[in-house]
């Protein structure tokens, strides 16, 4: 389209080892750096819920070791109530951050969009670059909260107001452990947003000729998508950390009311408003729940028509459906709130909302699932867990249902309904998106295949695994087992402790597979079969150009784009599709514009 | 493999249905007046959830059954109608459900939330702290004292921050660790919180609701069976927030009365 402004993205290549691999400009190596940044990240997530697991189903059982991590929090390796609340603090901020938004958008999103829109890189590459490393600052600041006095916050996620506003008053972590939180994610969010800043005009102007929007990959659709979201979510999450940050240093009260009182003390604060802050962190993270899940499903799209052969029955609806959920995601924000002391004619005024979000959710669902029929299904690890994700996101999904009404939020708020539904849509799924990418893309990105056998292994146990550990969390949460507790002392609670072993053992043997998937990563970036340039036999522009792509993406080239990028299913001179830079003219078959 | 697959998909849904249909696990036994439109809605919700559940699985199973691994013979098709017919489908079909829910689902809303406690409802006031919960009942004048938070003590077991000596609506007012209520007595429940955010959830009562910190709610309903319920916070509020507990006591009238004496007499 824009064919000049292609030049301003041109740089010259790096020759120096920090240039080349630190601190570089690149867009390939950033998504790459943000895609190792992520793993370690979800190591640690993992692993941390591992801990609470076992804690969960053997309450007073030793951990061994757990007392080298804190020895306060865990001694003689018995973890502390208040050590549990902290361990799922970081788990829940980390997964959500560092793995969910950095995985599928951040690190796919800089590999790929670039090339998938024919830019030799993004417009801004040192503002790319300091995304990334403002990233991995804030995920340092984060963890370093393990490592101060008293520990991280143990607010949880969403860190509450006043708990996060009120300084170590408030109990354990509630000092520096807070502080630290609210530092890392006001980074977070910058990092985020300098992506976001580059994405946009990248999508918007840097497109090779011939690439109209509307030939523009799925995936393409839905980075951009969630970039406009990130825009906006991230804007308002930052202020608000700040918010907190000088409510604590600096004796501001954005979020605290007059009048409180701890250990018999009024608390010097006056005059701010609770809500003030759910109202703040929703709007993000709401949206936020999206940016996790969009580029999944672009992903997930770009993987199934690869490996259907054929077109979505419509490519444009699902670009719609995308472009509906970024703009409902806001609109939808205070299902969050219900019972949350808001005016109840706003807890109605947001249910609907709600529940017209399933519409196009449901929507996308059912393109996909209609789009296999009269397909030519190709199973392997990526198709797999691309088909896997369509399972999860149902599963996930049907249970929004249920919290999009106020009157059975009532019941179910604050259960483990809450947790089974958004870790099978945003956990599980998202992750099965960026498993999805990550077994396409591979070859593209370290230039050699990863193996079969054992990615469809890793794929067996995380989809069986997966529904085990999540499934019953939703029965747990009917029955009326709060979130957030790490004990059970009611009598009615005791016969869901058989429950609870079970998700354990499940939990286990699930994150153990995951070694399956880190060792072929490693192994196959390694010594994996070297990969020929299009060894899916795909239509996008990434796979019209050399494995590992050149510095500049093209070889100096700019590519022409002559179709849409989905021509699967028609009779060409190297088989059934088409790539889109090829200058043929084949006549399809169908007529799904 | 993606037969394989096609079998797992249906046995994961039908394995999943079975603890709903068996009613495994299942919400306490409701005590409330408006409690029964929300187990309705519920168990509608759970069909109209259930059976998309069940349908999108198995549609998946089969056209993945069927579909994959096809020969290089093989042609390609379109599902009849296409996508147009998907998306009215979907806007019909789910647009109708969701709408038809949410339509109903304001009736058991509006009942607990939008209309006013009546005029005799019996006040009670529930002041929630780290980590404990505390009740005051107004005594016999009727009237609440105001209250002081710097007058806060809870060594001197001033838990509210009363003003006794100076004032004479708190003279008679009987502060409980415990809430009795009597049964089949509409409760409206005024609710402040003390220090950071809490919640009020009684399982069997159907109620749950935030404590904002600086902001007055309330909540009525009224309880139809006597005995003994557990009140839980659901606030992560601190370090003690898995131990921030109380229970509820449904008494008959009698039997609520003297327990009133008994607390006043204290
Ligand atoms: C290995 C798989 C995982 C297991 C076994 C697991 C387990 C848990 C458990 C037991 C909790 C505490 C629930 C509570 O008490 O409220 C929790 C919380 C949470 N998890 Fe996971 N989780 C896993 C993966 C993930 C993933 C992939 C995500 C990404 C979305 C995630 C996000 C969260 C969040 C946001 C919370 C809430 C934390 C909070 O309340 O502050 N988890 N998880
Ligand atoms: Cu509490
Ligand atoms: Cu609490």
């Amino acid at each position: 389209m824009h064919d000049t402004s292609v030049q301003a993205a041109h740089h010259a290549p790096p020759t120096s080892f920090i240039r080349k691999h630190i601190f570089s400009q690149d867009h390939k190596v950033i998504g790459k750096q943000y895609y190792a940044l992520a793993l370690f990240a979800a190591i640690v997530g993992m692993f941390l819920s591992w801990l609470m697991r076992i804690h969960l189903a053997w309450n007073n059982a030793a951990i061994p070791g757990l007392q080298l991590l804190s020895s306060s929090g865990a001694p003689g390796g018995v973890m502390t109530p208040e050590y549990y609340l902290q361990l799922m603090t970081m788990h829940g901020t980390i997964m959500v951050f560092f793995v969910l938004t950095t995985a599928p958008f951040a690190a796919f999103g800089n590999f790929f969009l670039p090339i998938q829109v024919g830019a030799e890189d993004m417009p801004f590459p040192r503002f790319n670059m300091m995304s990334f490393w403002v990233t991995f600052v804030a995920f340092l600041v984060l963890m370093a909260s393990f490592f101060v006095g008293d520990g991280p916050t143990l607010g949880g996620w969403t860190q509450y107001a006043p708990l996060n506003s009120i300084g170590a008053v408030g109990g354990p972590g509630q000092g520096t452990g807070v502080v630290l939180w609210a530092i890392s994610i006001a980074l977070f969010c910058v990092g985020q947003l300098l992506g976001s800043l580059n994405f946009i005009p990248t999508t918007l102007d840097l497109r090779v000729k011939g690439m109209s929007l509307m030939r523009l990959p799925l995936s393409a659709w839905a980075w951009f998508i969630t970039s406009c979201m990130g825009l906006t979510a991230f804007a308002v999450l930052m202020p608000a950390c700040i918010l907190v940050i000088l409510d604590h240093v600096a004796g501001t009260s954005f979020f605290v009311a007059s009048n409180l009182v701890l250990n018999d003390q009024v608390l010097p604060h006056s005059g701010g408003s609770t809500l003030l802050w759910q109202h703040l962190f929703w709007f993000f993270g709401h949206p936020e729940v999206y940016i996790a899940i969009v580029p999944g499903i672009g992903i997930v799209s770009h993987v199934l028509i690869t490996n259907m052969r054929r077109p979505m029955l419509s490519a444009r609806v699902l670009i719609y459906s995308m472009g509906a959920l970024a703009v409902l995601s806001y609109m939808v924000y205070g299902h969050h709130m219900f019972v949350s002391g808001m005016n109840p004619f706003s807890s109605l005024a947001f249910s609907f909302p709600t529940l017209v979000i399933t519409i196009p959710s449901t929507v996308v669902v059912l393109i996909w699932t209609f789009s296999l029929y009269g397909s030519k299904l190709r199973i392997n690890s990526a198709s797999l867990f691309a088909l896997g994700f369509i399972s999860m996101f149902v599963s996930g999904g049907v249970s929004g249902f249920f919290l999009a009404q106020p009157s059975i939020d009532i019941m179910l708020h604050a259960t483990y309904f809450v947790v089974g539904h958004f870790h099978l849509v945003m956990g599980v799924a998202a992750m099965f998106g960026i498993f999805a990418g990550t077994y396409f893309w591979f070859p593209k990105m370290a230039g050699r295949m990863m193996n079969e056998t054992l990615g469809k292994l890793h794929f067996w146990l995380s989809f069986v695994g997966a529904y085990c550990i999540f499934m019953p969390f939703h029965y747990l949460g009917m029955a009326g087992n709060i979130r957030r507790y790490s004990t059970f002392t009611d009598d009615f609670l005791q016969p869901l402790i058989p429950v609870h072993r079970f998700i354990t053992v499940a939990a286990l043997i699930t994150g153990a597979a995951q070694l399956v998937f880190l060792y072929n990563l490693i192994h196959s970036r390694y010594w994996g079969k070297p990969a020929p340039d299009n060894p899916w036999e795909a239509t996008s522009l990434e796979w019209s150009t050399a494995t590992p792509p050149p510095f500049d993406n093209f070889g100096g080239k700019h590519p022409v784009v002559y179709h849409d990028p989905y021509q699967y299913g028609v009779e060409s001179s190297v088989g059934d599709y088409l790539m889109q830079t090829s200058p043929e003219q084949v006549k399809t078959e169908h007529d799904e514009k | 493999m993606a037969k394989l697959f096609s079998i797992t998909i249906v046995l994961i849904a039908i394995f999943s249905a079975i603890p709903i249909l068996r009613h495994t696990w299942v919400a306490p036994e409701d005590i409330s007046t408006h409690g029964a439109l929300i187990d309705e809605q519920m168990s509608e919700t759970m069909a109209e959830a259930g059976i998309s559940f069940l349908a999108a699985q198995f549609i998946l199973a089969l056209f993945i059954w069927k579909f994959s691994n096809r020969g290089p013979d093989a042609k390609i098709k379109s599902f009849p109608g296409g996508a147009k017919g998907l998306v009215i489908a979907a806007l019909l079909v789910v647009g109708v459900e969701v709408m038809a829910l949410g339509v109903f689902g304001v009736k058991a809303w509006a009942n607990v939330y939008l209309d006013a406690p009546s005029a005799n409802a019996m006040p009670i006031q529930v002041q929630a702290g780290q980590f404990a919960f505390y009740f005051r009942y107004p005594g016999p004048d009727g009237k609440f004292g105001g209250l002081r938070p710097e007058l806060i003590n809870e060594g001197s077991q001033n838990i509210f921050g009363l003003d006794p000596e100076h004032d004479v609506d708190a003279r008679d007012d009987i502060v409980a660790a415990e809430m009795a209520i009597p049964v089949n007595k509409e409760v409206h429940l005024l609710m402040h919180a003390k220090d950071v955010g809490h919640s009020f959830f009684v399982r069997e009562l159907r109620v749950q609701q935030d404590f904002v910190p600086g902001l007055d709610v309330s909540l009525h309903f009224t309880a139809t069976k006597v005995g003994k319920y557990e009140i839980v916070c659901t606030q992560l509020c601190g370090l003690g927030h898995y131990n921030m507990k109380a229970y509820l006591e449904v008494m008959s009238q009698q039997d609520f009365d003297n327990w009133l004496k008994q607390q006043a007499g204290q």
